[in-house]
């Protein structure tokens, strides 16, 4: 393959299809010779697969983590975009956050489990409040970004047409930092999805991530622990994709490079 | 000698007074003089060029007659009233920049229409995209568009709320050489369509004594008027003629440049 010319059609399917049956051949052949007793190999897990969809609790499990992320993250997408548009919109209110979110950003959403617990209890609504605290930052920040990296030529056009600064806010500044925004929003997703795994193996009974720790402590199916983890990594793909696809539509197009 | 001419031209209208304006800027403590004294007049339906080197202020000079900078002294008034501010009378068209590139054609065109009914905006803007050339591309996105399309159509949007006044920033420096001479006659035969006082920003002597009726010569730091040169050729101007090498040497010679390179 030439790095200069555009790969055919058949290429971009055909090689990643490769690496991926190789990397299942080496993992097939270390299992064999190590001689592990405990760690499947593609073939068990393939078979924990299959018995994880005949029994009916996949699909539950999967509807609750996709739910509890979408609420945690549409609370966070609700109150996170506004309060971080008003903040790139007004500098000076962010000078006086600044500080306090600094210090909170960098905490793992983990370390509030026990937080989380205490105020909700064991149950969807501390797993919820987790996502939320894993993906607001993520999305305050982009749109502080964003509203403060909108060309000055925007808001100038703006103000020169006569719109009032609510119209100027909503008209030119909210579409000019839009793909920044969607930026954040992505990484905010990805971080969701991270957190909810986590959040289910301890604050709840349900979910992915709750098959991964059960799987392991109701005797030790290890078949079925890596059958749920490359499950979680399929449906984080999945929502990362249609994420992505949002960067097509005409209005947002312009703000991404390398989008065809 | 400097001459300066403040005068508009006879008979007409007053659309523009600039009087005494100066402008400082403080940074690092220090001060810079931008513009110092400037006094300038211009009448209603009038085409000027501010010409000069980049870095003699006329940039600064159009900001503050649309009202984006406040001037450090001296007035600037727009029929007989003082500039407080940007004002969808006097629309500042950017280089092609300036457009939205998360709108339509269309949709940048009836930005500034959202006070009109949806009948009255469609006929707008249907107006417009032809009076500029871009029938078949109303649904297209700026990033569709070429340079030059851009730049219609950041004009297109201009006019479209219906101005009295343009104030164009080297509009066309970023166009290549061919297009630049066709958005000229656009620009020319756009004006004499709609008479709008058009002020035009230039750092290219050609392209000022072809556009202008008067051509206003800028010296750097601080910034003044070193002189303004009426243009009395009609248009469309046969630029090889004696007559317009003659006026565009003279302007040569008054930035200090040997017509030679």
């Amino acid at each position: 393959m030439n790095s200069l010319a555009a790969p055919q059609r058949w290429e971009k399917i055909f090689w990643p299809l490769v690496a991926t049956a190789l990397l299942l051949l080496l993992w097939h052949f270390s299992v064999i010779w190590s001689g592990t007793k405990i760690f499947p190999s593609p073939r068990d897990v393939g078979r924990g697969m299959l018995e994880l969809f005949r029994h009916h609790v996949l699909w539950a499990d999967i509807r609750d983590s996709v739910r509890r992320v979408l609420i945690g993250f549409g609370i966070a997408a609700v109150l996170g975009i506004p309060m971080g548009l008003l903040l790139g919109w007004y500098p000076a209110a962010n000078q006086v956050v600044n500080p306090v979110m600094q210090i909170l950003r960098p905490i793992s959403p983990i370390a509030w489990i026990p937080v989380a617990i205490i105020f909700f209890g064991i149950g969807d609504r501390a797993a919820v409040f987790l996502i939320f605290l894993g993906s607001f930052f993520p999305i305050v920040v982009a749109c502080i970004n964003g509203v403060s990296n909108v060309p000055s030529v925007f808001r100038r056009a703006g103000r020169n047409f006569g719109l009032t600064p609510m119209q100027l806010l909503t008209r030119v500044v909210f579409p000019a930092a839009l793909p920044q925004i969607l930026v954040g929003l992505r990484i905010a997703l990805g971080i969701a999805w991270l957190v909810v795994v986590a959040a289910e193996m301890i604050a709840v009974d349900s979910g992915l991530g709750y098959l991964v720790i059960d799987s392991r402590n109701s005797g030790k199916r290890y078949d079925l622990v890596i059958a749920a983890i490359l499950l979680i990594g399929v449906i984080g793909l999945i929502l990362d994709l249609i994420f992505r696809s949002l960067e097509r539509l005409k209005p947002l197009r312009w703000g991404f490079r390398n989008v065809a | 000698m400097v001459t300066k001419e403040v005068e508009a031209a006879p008979g007409l209208k007053t659309k523009l007074s600039v009087d005494n304006v100066s402008m400082t800027y403080k940074r690092d403590g220090k001060l810079t003089h931008v513009l110092e004294n400037v006094n300038l007049e211009v009448s209603d339906g009038e085409f000027v060029c501010l010409l000069g080197p980049s870095g003699c202020g006329k940039t600064t000079l159009l900001n503050t007659m649309a009202g984006f900078l406040t001037p450090t002294s001296g007035t600037i008034q727009v029929n007989g009233e003082a500039v407080r501010g940007p004002d969808p009378r006097r629309i500042f068209v950017f280089q092609e920049r300036g457009v939205f590139p998360w709108l339509t054609v269309e949709g940048n065109i009836g930005f500034g229409l959202s006070k009109l009914t949806k009948p009255e905006r469609e006929q707008r803007i249907a107006h417009y995209v032809k009076m500029v050339g871009l029938q078949g591309f109303e649904k297209s996105y700026p990033a569709e568009l070429s340079g030059g399309m851009k730049q219609r159509l950041e004009v297109a949007r201009a006019l479209a709320v219906n101005p009295d006044m343009l104030f164009l920033d080297e509009p066309f420096g970023a166009l290549d050489s061919i297009t630049r001479l066709v958005m000229r006659s656009e620009l020319l035969r756009i004006w004499q369509a709609e008479r709008k006082t058009i002020i035009f920003v230039t750092h290219d002597i050609d392209e000022a004594v072809q556009l202008a009726d008067r051509v206003v010569v800028m010296s750097a730091r601080p910034g003044t008027i070193q002189q303004i040169v009426p243009i009395d050729i009609a248009h469309p101007r046969d630029i090889s003629s004696q007559h317009y090498l003659e006026l565009r040497d003279g302007i040569f010679k008054q930035i200090g440049l040997a017509h030679q390179v």
